[in-house]
């Protein structure tokens, strides 16, 4: 295997994007940022991935008006996935596993707030039996929490904390969406809003984009002082069928942990749009109690589709740039209720 | 903006089975390798990964697992007013089916409520002939309507999806349409390579800076290449054959598509020199549609090394 390394990252969030849903007006100066980041030029860079979906942009081929944030003449290297750009980032780092590149820029993008996001994700659904009733992202997460309440798996002071921590600790974040000191008497004082949720245990609805570089050996070390080096990438899936799978715990989460290792991290990065989620999330990866959990705010603060899983790719690195860990994970989760999870370690050295 | 499309789905053997025994009114489970029986019924048993061949009959009555208040329904949900979605696990199933709940308020709902489907009103042969399921108070199960086993009615489905969007224009698409409704083209030159596009795009694609420096275009230009309309497809406005042509207006470097008319489409060729007719000023809005379309000039044509590289 190729020494691999996180060596840049940039983001942009917001509530609503005043601009087009290619986002080309947040990926260009994101582009910049790591440009400037690593020193690096267009040039430098082999190869290109997205994650972005046409659905939320509500037309076709929206990716190809964001290659224009590139700039394509020569021709650069380029290719696509219709799910989170950390789904981008493993496809990046296989590529370099060929041998073919060695480095890469990998974004996300999408405008979420140009069409009702919780109904437009019931598309991802099985079409023959589930899609045609609608059933909404956040529903789906109550039919989930709900059940990890009945069965005592967890309780509502347990989720109220999750926001309560999450919304603290991206009050220095400048791009969380929502934030602020918060206890976890303020989250209970809050009116349910989906039964058993609270509108504060769903993310908000985001706009945004984000970029990361990855390089391998000798160039990370050209680029940055104290790579995060890859340790582990892993991702698995379930069933789409919501019947076929237990929804309280995330068999898929639990089987990239393993294989990715988990061993020796002293902060996760967990993608959870729903507070339970989190729970569920750390269980199966098994993290130990002194882990710190999304010290960013996590995706309960800013929760833009497509990057908000590179986002916590990206701030897990960031940690380790600082030296504020030695051994990080990041998770990302794509498709109904955790249906598919990718988990990425990363070491300072 | 609206994207409407209608998915027109084929079935195979397992759903064709199950969608045609809802339109009589009958649910079917499918028996997986464990015994298990599964609603809806998958095509393949998630364990062995052999094909599901066994379908039974499970009773329209159930028990609520687990539920959650859709307190805001959106469009094309089974109800418009509040309702619940559960996890309903029918008598005579082992796994339990997601549908809608019609109760009045999250008071009126609980998990191991038991609860009885209410079948829509026009069978269409697919999940939604199950309406949504309502309490079943202390009604009891009249057993599945019988059913028979033969050549299923029902192969295919179709969904109606409709997405509506705010579409927002970028700021370089802004002036451009409001300069249109001025009569006026803008388009926008990149910093770097100079290049100017049009309409302008936010970033040059070349050189991934953002186009800053807004440029006034002519209404004339040259025509690069063309295709000859000849094929006749619904929604057609314009009497065939007509010609649709690139057109590269004088200090544009990309050009785009529109109408050439006031011409007969044998006589059009690649570097015809061209000019916008423009609708009456009173029926301009923030369109390209404001020009009608390009007619010739009457100018000699434009030499071939002028357009050569925008073809
Ligand atoms: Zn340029």
């Amino acid at each position: 295997m190729r020494d691999v390394a996180v060596v840049g990252f940039a983001q942009r969030q917001m509530k609503e994007l005043d601009g087009s849903p290619t986002c080309l007006e947040i990926l260009v100066p994101i582009l910049a940022d790591l440009y400037e980041q690593t020193g690096w030029t267009k040039s430098d860079i082999d190869f290109w991935c997205s994650g972005s979906s046409d659905y939320l942009a509500g037309r076709s081929f929206s990716f190809v008006s964001a290659v224009d944030a590139i700039g394509t003449l020569p021709p650069v290297m380029e290719s696509h996935v219709e799910m989170d750009a950390a789904w981008a980032m493993y496809e990046a780092w296989v590529k370099i596993q060929t041998g073919e590149v060695d480095t890469a820029v990998v974004y996300g993008f999408g405008k979420s707030s140009a069409g009702i996001l919780r109904r437009i994700l019931a598309l991802q659904l099985d079409p023959y039996t589930a899609q045609p009733l609608w059933p909404d992202t956040v529903s789906l997460a109550g039919i989930q929490a709900r059940e990890g309440l009945e069965k005592g798996l967890w309780d509502e002071a347990a989720m109220a904390s999750v926001v309560a921590r999450s919304m603290s600790d991206a009050a220095s974040n400048e791009w969380a969406i929502r934030r602020g000191a918060t206890s976890v008497e303020d989250v209970l004082a809050q009116p349910l809003y989906a039964d058993p949720l609270r509108r504060w245990d769903c993310a908000p609805v985001s706009d945004g984009a984000a970029a990361i570089v990855i390089a391998a050996g000798d160039k990370a070390l050209q680029a940055r002082q104290r790579p995060a080096w890859i340790t582990g990438f892993e991702h698995r899936i379930e069933p789409i069928a919501l019947n076929a799978r237990s929804l309280v715990e995330s068999s898929s989460t639990a089987a990239a942990g393993t294989a990715a290792g988990t061993a020796g991290v002293d902060l996760a990065e967990l993608h959870a749009p729903f507070s339970h989620q989190e729970l569920i999330l750390r269980s199966s990866l098994g993290l130990a109690d002194d882990v710190r959990v999304n010290p960013s705010g996590g995706a309960l603060t800013a929760n833009p589709m497509f990057s908000a899983g590179l986002n916590r790719i990206g701030e897990a690195a960031r940690a380790i740039w600082a030296g504020d860990s030695d051994k990080a994970l990041a998770h990302a989760t794509s498709g109904p209720v955790l249906q598919q999870n990718l988990v990425c370690t990363m070491e300072g050295r | 903006m609206k994207v409407e499309f209608d998915y027109t789905r084929s079935l195979g053997s397992v759903l064709s089975q199950f969608m045609s025994a809802l339109k009589q009114h009958s649910i079917l489970g499918g028996v997986l390798a464990d015994g298990r029986v599964v609603v809806p019924p998958p095509e393949y048993d998630p364990v062995t990964h052999a094909a599901v061949t066994e379908l039974v009959p499970v009773s329209d009555f159930g028990v609520v697992q687990s539920w959650s208040w859709v307190a805001e329904p959106v469009a094309q949900q089974p109800l418009e007013k509040p309702f619940a979605f559960a996890q309903i696990l029918l008598d005579g199933a082992d796994a339990p089916l997601l549908h809608a709940v019609a109760v009045d308020s999250p008071a009126d709902i609980s998990t191991g409520m038991r609860v009885r489907v209410r079948w829509a009103e026009q069978p269409t042969g697919t999940i939604r002939d199950i309406a949504w399921f309502e309490p079943a108070g202390d009604a009891v199960t009249e057993g599945s309507a019988s059913m028979e086993f033969g050549a299923p009615e029902v192969t295919g489905m179709t969904s109606p999806v409709r997405l509506a969007y705010d579409y927002a224009a970028s700021p370089e698409e802004t002036k451009f349409f409001r300069g249109l409704a001025e009569g006026k083209i803008y388009g926008q030159r990149c910093p770097k390579c100079e290049k100017v596009y049009v309409p302008p795009r936010g970033a040059c694609p070349v050189d991934g800076v953002p186009t800053t420096d807004e440029v006034e275009l002519p209404d004339r230009g040259t025509l690069t290449t063309y295709c000859v309309v000849n094929v006749p497809f619904q929604g057609q406005t314009i009497p065939i054959p007509y010609v649709s042509a690139y057109v590269l207006l004088d200090g544009a470097d990309i050009a785009f598509l529109h109408l050439i008319l006031d011409i007969d489409a044998a006589d059009v060729r690649m570097g015809m020199r061209v000019e916008a007719v423009w609708k009456p000023r009173e029926e301009w809005t923030t369109s390209l549609d404001n020009i009608k379309y390009f007619r010739p000039t009457g100018e000699p044509d434009a030499d071939f090394d002028t357009y050569k590289h925008h073809l």
